[in-house]
């Protein structure tokens, strides 16, 4: 009673704090750096030299280490956050693009671009488990929560693979429409959603059953359907709203998660790639990768607030943990 | 390559069985491994469907010296070899196995001859790079047996105009489209004189004809046009440093930029720094409008690239890649139909639905009045990527793409009263 008293306590004087500041970590693939932004005063802090081409980029769970894809040098670099020293470089197999990462902060499951395969690495260990035969060029890469499943979409085949992240054998394999780039699980594990950027499509996928439930379509008004290209894509943690970055049509669409409906349209900077949303869930950043800059949304007013220069052809962004 | 008469035997003979060894062996071994490693409710779920794909080219000449980017053995049909690839690794969860049949033609032998034992064995699709002519008389050699064509070599715009045929794809684009797409960008530079220098060849001619209507289109003035009369260039070039006096016949004219029409580059990039005064040269050569070129990496195209250079051990060049996304569109409708059927594949192309993602940003589709791929088209010079067309100042009620090439009320193609 006590125990659960204080930590209800705690919980409300966390809520009632002002807002923690996060650091939010932007990869920029033409300027081969690492941009830190303050998400509190929303102003650069640093800015850091990685390795070349620089895409997928998170946290370990415990917020030390920062891991980030350098594509081009067949490796993904590990940095430590309190002091954004480079430790080490891991095995991830060649050309990675983006990664996901279990619970435990002990293994990345990595989609190499170049190579059709799904690499899960114990980075502890620094060793490969397994290597997985997906479609041509594997982007996203999703676990579900309870870290059974895990989800790698495949750009030129168009599917998304299901893989029992224990056995590291494929499941089931989904088609969906062109260009699959993305992948990300409903909080509760039920749903996968999966962005089709050349078919302009969301698919929402029952994680069970594997049939598609729902294709998003976003009718930009203004825009021609084929310059609406969703890419990048983040919900929040009560599972009720999904961000939708529309790529070259400059926005993000605000989904609402249990209807479907498209509540709003944020206009960013252009070609917006991937999504951040701070642990307090205040601020969502957007990488965009023509304007070269970070725009900072306000989430609970769904508006655009600032933008923030952030290197060359930004493409991923994350934000550290609580 | 020898002459011979084309017959069974010789056809077998000439497909070039290593190469073609080791696709088919590639997409067997592909499919292996990938439906090892899945379970059986995969091959369980999709009913079986096999996908036998022809590509016919002529044989590439041997190009003197003097001529610093040949055409290599294999152009075009190492771009069908990736595509099929790409295709047999989607089939492969599908429970779909695609093949490849090269067909390398000597230089005497027709097409339509070709084509007839393979129609014998059943092949209904069909990948060609021939001239215009060539391609007409295949399209129409394979209508009865209802298979269909993809153009992948020639951008003659009788053959998406009144030459248009329902068997016959068009992934090469057009004349109209490339001029279009250099029209755009010298109208937003507001380079709007323009001298065109018009080659002797017929598809100089037509060049400089689809250039005359862009420049209407997209309100450039041709100040002037100075056929290139001063004879063969190239060969000359060769056998010693030509440093004539300054190239006169443009002197005096007063102009933004010169445009060559000239497709067997002889003389286009011989004008650049040879001139009076001082011009940029477009067209053919210089600043070209092009289906695809190295220096084009964006919008994943780096990708595309890295696995061409990979398997064919050179570049990719634009006929590889129109090549590659005539058997990517096949593999596209196969997935989505389920079969391999001309007839459904032709009708699922032409749906609005249909589309390609061809690593030019926007997606591909085929118009349904003339069947020709629409898609961005590349501006680039040798080393560097100048633009990709259409630029984002010209706008569209339906597609921006089609503002590139003929439009539906200025096709010509009687298949656009066909509803």
């Amino acid at each position: 009673m006590t125990a659960r008293f204080a930590l209800a306590l705690l919980a409300l004087a966390c809520a009632a704090a002002p807002a923690r500041a996060y650091t939010i970590y932007v990869t920029d693939e033409k300027g081969n750096t690492i941009t830190l932004i303050d998400s509190d005063t929303l102003a650069v802090k640093q800015t850091v030299s990685s390795g070349r081409r620089p895409r997928g980029v998170m946290t370990s769970p415990d917020g030390k280490l920062l891991y980030v894809c350098a594509s081009d040098d067949d490796g993904i670099q590990v940095f430590e956050t309190a002091t954004m020293k480079l430790l080490r470089t891991l095995e991830s197999g060649p050309d990675p693009e983006q990664f996901t990462m279990n619970k435990a902060g002990n293994l990345l499951y990595i989609a190499n671009e170049d190579n059709a395969e799904v690499t899960i690495l114990d980075v502890v260990k620094n060793q490969v488990l397994a290597n997985v035969s997906v479609g041509v060029e594997p982007e996203g890469m999703a676990l579900s929560p309870d870290g059974a499943m895990l989800v790698a979409t495949s750009e030129t085949t168009n599917m998304a693979h299901f893989i029992d992240a224990n056995t590291f054998r494929r499941i089931d394999n989904v088609l969906v429409d062109k260009r699959p780039r993305y992948a990300l699980f409903t909080p509760d594990g039920a749903g996968v959603w999966v962005s089709s950027e050349v078919g302009g499509t969301v698919a929402v996928i029952d994680a069970a059953t594997r049939k598609i439930l729902k294709k998003l379509r976003f009718d930009v008004p203004g825009l021609t359907p084929e310059e609406v290209q969703p890419v990048g894509m983040r919900i929040t943690r009560d599972g009720n709203t999904v961000f939708v970055a529309l790529g070259p049509a400059n926005r993000v669409a605000v989904v609402d998660a249990h209807t479907f409906e498209i509540r709003k349209y944020l206009l960013v900077g252009q070609r917006v790639w991937h999504l951040a949303l701070t642990p307090d869930e205040k601020h969502l950043f957007t990488a965009n990768g023509n304007s070269n800059d970070v725009s900072v949304i306000d989430v609970a007013n769904l508006k655009v607030i600032k933008s923030i220069p952030a290197g060359a052809a930004p493409l991923g962004v994350a934000s550290s943990p609580d | 390559m020898t002459q011979f008469t084309p017959g069974p035997l010789d056809l077998r003979r000439r497909r070039r069985p290593g190469a073609l060894l080791s696709v088919a062996l590639l997409a067997a071994l592909l499919a292996a491994a990938l439906l090892a490693a899945a379970p059986l409710a995969a091959q369980e779920t999709y009913p079986p469907v096999t996908v036998d794909i022809a590509f016919i080219a002529h044989a590439r000449a041997p190009a003197p010296p003097y001529v610093l980017d040949a055409a290599p053995p294999g152009e075009g049909a190492d771009g069908a070899k990736l595509a099929l690839q790409d295709d047999s690794t989607t089939g492969a969860f599908l429970n779909q196995t695609f093949s490849l049949l090269d067909v390398e033609l000597g230089k005497d032998d027709k097409p339509t001859d070709a084509a007839k034992p393979l129609l014998a064995q059943g092949i209904r699709l069909f990948v060609s790079a021939l001239p215009a002519d060539e391609t007409l008389a295949l399209a129409d050699a394979l209508k009865s047996s209802g298979a269909i064509l993809f153009n992948a070599g020639a951008t003659d715009d009788s053959l998406r105009g009144v030459d248009c045929r329902s068997n016959l794809f068009h992934t090469a684009p057009s004349r109209a489209m490339l001029t279009d797409a250099l029209a755009q960008v010298l109208a937003v530079r507001r380079w709007s004189k323009v001298l065109l220098v018009p080659g002797p060849g017929d598809g100089d001619k037509a060049y400089a004809q689809a250039f005359r209507a862009s420049a209407k289109k997209f309100g450039l003035k041709i100040a002037a046009e100075k056929p290139w009369t001063f004879g063969p260039l190239a060969r000359a070039r060769s056998d010693s440093i030509t440093e004539a006096a300054a190239l006169i016949f443009a002197r005096g004219v007063e102009v933004d930029m010169i445009v060559v029409a000239d497709e067997n580059a002889d003389f286009g990039d011989y004008i650049l720094y040879r001139t009076a005064e001082p011009r940029l040269v477009a067209g053919t050569q210089g600043l070209a409008p092009t289906s695809w070129s190295p220096t084009h990496t964006a919008y994943g195209a780096e990708q595309l690239q890295n696995r061409f250079i990979r398997m064919a051990k050179r570049r990719m060049r634009p006929i590889d890649y129109q090549a590659w996304m005539a058997v990517r569109a096949i593999g596209e409708a196969v997935t989505e139909l389920r079969a391999s059927d001309p007839a459904k594949i032709s009708a699922d192309m032409k749906k609005p639905t249909f589309n390609l993602a061809i690593f030019k940003g926007l997606a591909a589709s085929f118009r349904p009045w003339n069947q020709q791929l629409r898609q961005g088209i590349l501006l680039a010079q040798p080393m560097s990527l100048v633009a990709l067309a259409p630029l984002p100042e010209f706008l569209h009620q339906y597609n921006t793409l089609d503002t590139l090439g003929a439009d539906r009320e200025e096709s010509a193609c009687p298949l656009k009263a066909t509803p």
